[in-house]
């Protein structure tokens, strides 16, 4: 459905999300909150997708990619807002500089990721992970030192900037981008670089090259994903992006199937309604109440056995050689 | 004499102590079928590695098409018109039929990235230009009703031509290939013989067998250099090929007297 006419998913998917932002106040905040929650992950699981899934690089610092953006966006709505905006700036002026600010942390991360992925293109699997997961250690301890960041405290009163509109127009998106591209001749060379890397360079494909856009491409929309978590929780500190956020992402992309971006989209739901859906159940009555406690246990049990009986993803149905691997 | 495409000059590599080619001299013209051959360990796949960029020459030259070429990377190579296929088929297998074609034909594609996003007619036409090309391939090779099919799911003797015609997609010049006749039953090889053959004259390319079954290379190249312990110990037609004592006493030699 979406690869027949996708510019016209992409226009659909837009449309709504301006309708969602402008009826977000009728609803109510908690459903906001999920959903706005859901939105942001899906970015960030559907942009991983594209490191993890596609091309088969094993990353774990989609967390550290979306602290920088994070970070940036909320130093320039804080610090530089002030000065670009007047005092009394219009609904539309204030939404321009938020998406500059979204637009400058995404880059600041694109960065980053090429940073991140020109050493480790010449490591694999187990090593290749390693490196990402020290630079989100590394990120961590930087902006943990960097005073004028607040330090281990974090930045606080971040401007409420973060609306649905935003969260699911930035999501449509990043489905789009990710997909388009998977989609096309030139994509077919992030999977070639995924499934045979000897095999992709004697056809000529640069597998460097795949694998630095999908970095660099990954990490923008997570460090979009992060401008935007900033700007709806209000306040962020190094904690928020640690190894269990990384985490968090790569078992949404595991769940719903690796390089299966709608599978990633169902996956980023779910996961973000569980743990509420467990939390609601434990407060139906009183001899539910240890569904409340024992949620961690429950989640790593979900996933053991999702890896024990579908390793390919709970959301892949295609009958696709990639699953037997 | 046709032009020359590839050419070994003086090439040897060492590994540590042990010197796995030797002053190696090699050349291929365009449109010629040449095999390579000789017996286990006697450096064929290393040569193959050297010309296809894997490994770097300790001392002499290979050029392709009249350009140094060792310090190419294997996908720089391919981008000159080096293609090849490999001795333990390695196909892409989470595509199908022809996406691993299609992917193969990346190099020759004006659409890039922005392309891709925009969708406009041009990303259009040529997406729908490149699919006719993949198509008529496929076709050639009668495998186009495999369209859709996982690479992987096809029978043997599919797979090992679904890897060929994925390496003509890069429009090579030269193509390598590596053992094609491995694992393949006499009928198999009957009808490898004739496509490879057929190759040639269709494509108007230059081919390098690399091969270990006998009959085979003898019945179809027009050239044959022989390899034993990293030297060439032979260079001819396989005529003379046969009749040189030196091959017969490192290779041939039951083979022939019980013939």
């Amino acid at each position: 459905m979406f690869f027949a006419r996708p510019r016209t998913f992409l226009l659909l998917a837009l449309v709504a999300s301006g309708v969602l932002g402008f009826f977000q106040n009728q609803l109510d905040p908690y459903y906001v909150d999920v959903m706005t929650r859901i939105g942001i992950n899906i970015i960030l699981a559907v942009s991983l997708n594209l490191i993890n899934g596609h091309t088969g690089q094993f990353s774990l610092g989609h967390a550290g990619f979306m602290s920088v953006g994070a970070y940036t966006a909320a130093a320039m709505t804080m610090f530089a807002g002030p000065h670009v905006l007047p005092a009394n700036a219009s609904v539309l002026l204030t939404g321009l500089w938020f998406l500059v600010a979204l637009m400058v942390g995404g880059l600041t991360a694109a960065a980053a990721g090429f940073l991140v992925g020109l050493p480790s293109l010449r490591l694999k699997g187990d090593y290749l992970a390693i490196v990402t997961l020290g630079f989100g250690q590394i990120i961590a301890v930087i902006f943990r030192n960097v005073e004028p960041l607040g330090g281990a405290l974090g930045l606080n009163g971040i401007a409420a900037y973060t609306n649905l509109f935003w969260v699911f127009a930035i999501a449509a998106i990043t489905v789009y981008v990710v997909t388009a591209m998977v989609n096309s001749t030139y994509g077919r060379g992030f999977i070639a670089t995924h499934d045979d890397e000897v095999a992709a360079e004697a056809m000529g494909i640069s597998t460097t090259r795949f694998k630095t856009v999908a970095f660099v491409i990954g990490a923008f929309f997570a460090g979009i994903a992060g401008g935007l978590y900033g700007h709806f929780t209000l306040t962020i500190s190094p904690r928020g992006f640690d190894f269990n956020r990384s985490i968090e992402i790569v078992v949404m992309v595991i769940v719903g199937g690796m390089g299966n971006t709608m599978g990633v989209i169902f996956a980023a739901v779910l996961l973000t309604l569980l743990p509420e859906g467990l939390r609601t159940l434990a407060g139906v009555s009183p001899s539910l109440q240890w569904i409340g406690e024992s949620r961690p246990l429950l989640y790593s049990i979900l996933l053991i056995s999702l890896m024990l009986l579908r390793p390919q993803g709970l959301f892949n149905f295609r009958r696709s050689a990639r699953a037997k691997i | 004499m046709s032009e020359r495409l590839l050419h070994l000059e003086n090439v040897s590599i060492r590994f540590g102590g042990l010197t796995a080619v030797s002053e190696l001299n090699l050349q291929i013209g365009a449109h010629e079928l040449v095999g390579l051959i000789g017996p286990n360990g006697a450096g064929k796949t290393t040569v193959f590695n050297l010309i296809t960029g894997v490994y770097q020459p300790t001392s002499g030259q290979i050029s392709f098409d009249e350009k140094p070429s060792a310090r190419l990377k294997p996908f720089q190579l391919t981008k000159h018109g080096l293609a090849r296929t490999f001795q333990n088929i390695r196909l892409f297998a989470s595509m199908n039929v022809f996406d691993n074609v299609r992917a193969a034909t990346q190099l020759h594609r004006a659409r890039g990235i922005r392309e891709a996003l925009w969708r406009g007619r041009s990303f259009r036409k040529g997406e729908a230009a490149t699919e006719a090309h993949v198509m008529e391939l496929l076709a050639i090779f009668h495998l186009e009703k495999f369209r859709d099919e996982p690479a992987k799911s096809l029978p043997y003797g599919d797979q090992r031509r679904l890897e060929i015609v994925r390496a003509l997609a890069t429009r090579p010049k030269l193509l390598l290939l590596d053992e094609p006749a491995a694992g393949m039953n006499p009928t198999e090889k009957a009808e490898l013989a004739k496509l490879i053959r057929f190759l040639r004259d269709k494509f108007q390319i230059a081919i390098l067998l690399v091969e270990h079954d006998m009959p085979l290379v003898m019945q179809i190249c027009e050239r044959i250099a022989v390899l034993d312990y990293g030297v060439k110990i032979a260079e001819g037609t396989p005529t003379e090929i046969r009749a040189n004592p030196r091959v017969i006493a490192a290779y041939l030699g039951e083979e022939l007297t019980d013939a």
